[in-house]
């Protein structure tokens, strides 16, 4: 155990700060305020009748409340929301955002997240007042600039896709894969077939059969063959003339671009299936080979993956959705059109539609970043990002092997499987995972797709040098299990809180604040 | 420009550890015949400067609110938004963090959205909320898809008076089940017709969903309303404006079952339509059919307070193909620009913001029926927007106002629904007497 007195500094148990739910937390000398133990809810902060905003005095008569209102619906009592001042609020999500791990200032290896820089100037575009403050029921001859952008988009991800239509409705990738599954299950059915089987292979995304149930399919898992392809066996076993889909995703989550790809197009469609790609991992194939040449016929992109757009703590994300020809109709609207004449206009007109899928027009401040990112980088920038992020992620895999078990053989893609094999100094991936958090790399993706894995996606954006970092951190970790496993096992260490209960935050939801 | 940040000297470098000859080496997987041949069809890239110049001109074709003095609703409102909300929502701890799977190094976030959690129960009058959907409309369908399976029964009620692409959006994820949709119609005075409503329940009716105010504006008596659908032994599913319970009491207070909403009131930019704020509010015994991440407030191993992610056996990433919805990415930072808009204008902005909203409409409906040729369509009382019926054209008068800097409202030809001769008038706090009156001359002249 380390004795030094500097807030981060690894393996340091800092002093017990028990503080049980609801009472006042304790003085904080200034170094540990924002870092160390709980800080107070909104809630705990202010005082009544304290308002961190005003309004101008209105120049309006009042209206009457009891003649324009019927008495029962009217409030008796207001919302119990906070009451404090606005330098309270300010220092209050100061302090919250200084206990985030965040890509502007930790790596964040997260296989299939791809987690790559959010460039500044993407958010500077999406304010600029001429974009951002568009009301979405505004003429089209007030937002010419804007369908141009927008159309200009589709045409990008169209190219990119290598398929002919694209939709920018979906809001996020998983609402990409329902919208999807919906156009394929309305295009069977305009072949009068209810096909009620979707398959999957058993390294698919979890959204992947939560997509299948929404639409009202049957979920069937196809396996994979230990060098982590897809068993054709299995498919061709499993695919049949009441199978809509079979979905992959491809460079799949082990990290492997599967050569298979066009015999398993073949399957697919000789059963009259259609093939489905979860594009969560087009970082790997940017202008290096396109899902509709690969025999895709429907595919979804994540913005905030491929193209950068922030994560925000959870969102939000953009779903685009390409098809070929023949699936074309049942796209949903509104739909982004040029008229022939240099003018745009959305289009409602597409009588086998699925219909709306999302309000609006999609989300379309999320759709200008990746348009500002595309537009960036244009046709050499985006190859140079998967040559970058393939380059990066067999880099660290072959300095990785040297001491870690990685199941699967390369050359990979974007992303590899590691196996920390600690089982027998009983330290879990997870024990791994958090002691990476003391060295201030964000934990990658644990436990999936195949039991006590970590799976790693550097991207594009890191250095050698954040990378070289993150291969010595894990050899030390590693040399942490052989002498002294306590550390790893209790980590994290340098954390407001130390591991949670989240068995309890199960068993006994307390979801929000009573005073 | 590139983003990349390794030299062609530490290219070779990596090579060499890889035991690789070329980058495209790596590539060796991909079958020769399908690899794209010669770059995509896609300019090549550009400069920062480049790139602002070509966004900017694009953005100086558009004429944006701000610009011009905006009466539009219909679902988005133009209300002001404190320059806190841009300012701590704009941090790029917030904004470049990750979903919080790994609770240790996410506390900011996981309280954040304890604390959003727990000021949409409070604008709600219900017992727990979860931490976003995606925008007003799908929040309906998955609280529609939650009734469902709550009730174990097929058949759900949507009323006309929910605006039309909540209607639309739940029709294109009902057409995915065996599900039946039964739409009750507009009544006179712009309400739910409560016979109509009558008619379409029985036994086998799942829920009901309810929007108000409606689209029209027009407060719904949800007080009448939900009795009866729980008559039914229906889930009563009520969509709100969060705004509105800075003045009329909250949808839990009638014992609505499901609340949802548009959360773009609440510190969010029009943005053209998004991204916006899905809310979603529930009794308390609903909780674990909830769709969607929920945060919980635990303790650490020290008992130290702390949060986490909840109950995430219901998601997609654990559940799979039986979890309650399929949504993995939110709407996280529109939930923290709700959350500090609301953090800042606290229980007395929100009064202030609804009395503001409630009162300047209430002027500009009396000022435009007392016009010639202009009356309020419907009776029903009203919260920030009201419908307006014309003996003239509508789309000349609003394209006169908008010759004039003013975008009158909207028309409703433009939802097919036999009201061609209406447009809808929203009325935000940020309007003032001098734009209202001179919204009501402009109208007067035609």
């Amino acid at each position: 155990m380390t004795t030094t007195t500097t807030k981060r500094e690894v393996g340091q148990t800092p002093p017990k700060q028990v503080a049980p739910p609801g009472r006042k937390p304790e003085l904080k000398t200034k170094a540990s305020y924002s870092t160390t133990g709980d800080h107070p809810l909104l809630f705990e902060l202010g005082a009544p009748g304290l308002c961190g905003s005003g309004l101008p005095v209105s120049d309006v008569p009042n209206a009457d409340r009891t003649t324009n209102l019927p008495v029962e619906m009217l409030a008796t009592s207001l919302p119990a929301l906070p009451e404090v001042g606005e330098l309270d609020v300010v220092r209050h999500y100061k302090r919250l955002a200084h206990r985030c791990f965040s890509i502007d200032e930790n790596f964040y290896p997260l296989g299939s997240c791809t987690m790559k820089y959010n460039p500044r100037i993407n958010e500077r575009v999406a304010f600029i007042p001429g974009l951002a403050n568009l009301h979405p029921y505004q003429s089209d001859s007030d937002t010419q600039g804007m369908l141009e952008l927008l159309y200009r988009l589709r045409c990008d991800l169209q190219e990119i896709s290598g398929l002919p239509e694209v939709t920018l409705q979906p809001a996020a990738g998983a609402h990409g894969e329902m919208t999807a599954l919906m156009i394929i299950t309305a295009y069977h059915r305009s072949r009068g077939e209810h096909r009620t089987k979707v398959l999957a292979p058993d390294s698919a995304h979890g959204t992947n059969p939560a997509s299948c149930a929404i639409c009202g399919h049957k979920a069937v898992t196809v396996k994979s063959k230990p060098d982590g392809r897809v068993d054709l066996d299995d498919l061709r076993a499993k695919v049949d003339q009441d199978t809509a889909a079979f979905m992959i995703t491809n460079p799949n989550t082990t990290g492997i671009f599967d050569e298979q790809i066009a015999e398993i197009a073949e399957i697919v469609h000789a059963k009259g299936a259609q093939l489905y790609l979860d594009g969560a991992n087009m970082n790997a194939i940017l202008g290096i080979t396109r899902p509709g040449d690969f025999g895709v016929d429907c595919m979804h992109f994540n913005t905030h993956k491929t193209f950068s757009t922030p994560h925000g703590g959870g969102g939000p994300g953009a779903g685009p959705v390409g098809v070929a020809e023949h699936l074309r109709p049942f796209l949903p609207v509104p739909q982004v059109i040029e008229n022939g004449n240099g003018s745009f206009a959305w289009c409602d007109d597409r009588e086998k539609s699925i219909g709306k899928v999302r309000s609006f027009f999609g989300q379309v401040g999320v759709l200008v970043r990746a348009y500002a990112y595309i537009r960036s980088l244009g046709c050499d920038g985006l190859k140079d990002v998967s040559q970058k992020a393939v380059l990066n992620a067999n880099y660290l895999a072959a300095k990785l092997k040297e001491r870690f078990n990685l199941p699967f053989p390369g050359p990979y893609a974007h992303e590899f499987i590691l196996i920390p094999d600690f089982a027998g100094d009983g330290v879990s991936e997870n024990d791994v995972a958090k002691r990476l958090i003391d060295y201030g790399i964000h934990p990658p993706t644990m436990s999936w797709p195949i039991h006590h894995c970590l799976m790693i996606e550097p991207t594009e954006t890191e250095s050698k040098r954040t990378l070289d970092n993150f291969v010595d951190v894990m050899n030390k970790i590693a040399d942490e299990v052989a002498e002294n496993p306590s550390i790893v096992k209790n980590a994290p260490h340098t954390m407001p809180v130390r591991r949670l209960d989240e068995v309890a935050a199960s068993r006994k939801p307390n979801v929000r604040w009573k005073a | 420009m590139q983003y990349t940040q390794v030299t062609d000297a530490q290219v070779s470098e990596m090579l060499e550890t890889i035991g690789a000859e070329s980058i495209e080496e790596l590539f060796s997987p991909i079958p020769d015949k399908l690899r794209t041949k010669g770059d995509l069809n896609i300019p090549k890239g550009v400069s920062e400067l480049e790139l602002l110049r070509d966004t900017e001109s694009l953005a100086g074709r558009n004429h944006a609110t701000g610009e011009l003095i905006s009466f539009l609703g219909g679902g988005a409102y133009d209300h002001f938004i404190p320059t806190v909300v841009d300012a701590m929502s704009g941090q790029s701890e917030l904004l470049t963090a990750y979903t919080p799977y790994q609770a240790e190094a996410s506390q900011g976030v996981l309280q954040l959205f304890y604390e959003f959690q727990t000021m949409i129960c409070e604008l709600t009058g219900m017992d727990v909320a979860n931490a976003s959907l995606y925008e007003g409309a799908s929040a309906a369908a998955e609280a529609t898809l939650m009734a469902i399976n709550i009730t174990r029964r097929k058949r759900v009620v949507i009323a006309e008076t929910a605006h039309p692409d909540t209607v639309s959006v739940l029709r294109t994820y009902l057409a995915q089940q065996d599900v039946e949709l039964a739409t009750v119609q507009v009544g006179e005075d712009g309400c739910i017709d409560s016979q109509s409503l009558s008619a379409k329940l029985n036994g086998e009716t799942a829920a009901v969903i309810v929007q108000s105010p409606n689209f029209f504006g027009c407060i719904e008596r949800i007080d009448r309303l939900i009795p009866m659908i729980h008559e039914h032994g229906a889930l009563a599913i009520v969509s709100t404006d969060p705004i509105a319970s800075g003045l009329l009491k909250p949808p839990g207070t009638f014992d609505a079952d499901i609340v949802v909403g548009e959360g773009q009131a609440l510190g969010i930019p029009l943005q053209y339509g998004g991204p916006y704020l899905g809310l979603l509010a529930a009794k308390e015994k609903y909780l674990r059919k909830m769709p969607g991440r929920v945060v919980g407030m635990t303790n650490d191993l020290d008992g130290r307070r702390g949060f986490c992610l909840a109950l995430q056996t219901r998601e997609q990433h654990i559940k799979r193909e039986r979890a309650t919805s399929n949504i993995c990415t939110n709407q996280g930072l529109l939930a923290m620009r709700a959350s500090i808009y609301l953090a800042t204008m606290g229980k007395q902005g929100i009064a202030a913001v609804a009395t503001q909203c409630f009162d300047k409409s209430h002027y500009a409906a009396t000022s435009i029926a007392e016009l010639d040729g202009y009356e309020l369509a419907f009776d029903a009382p009203f919260f920030k927007e009201f419908t307006v019926r014309t003996t003239k054209s509508v789309d000349k008068l609003l394209s006169v106002c908008r010759d004039s800097g003013i975008l009158g409202g909207v028309a409703l030809s433009r939802f097919a629904m036999g009201l061609d001769d209406c447009f809808m008038v929203a009325v935000t706090e940020k309007r003032s007497k001098q734009e209202i009156d001179a919204l009501v001359e402009m109208l007067g002249a035609i």
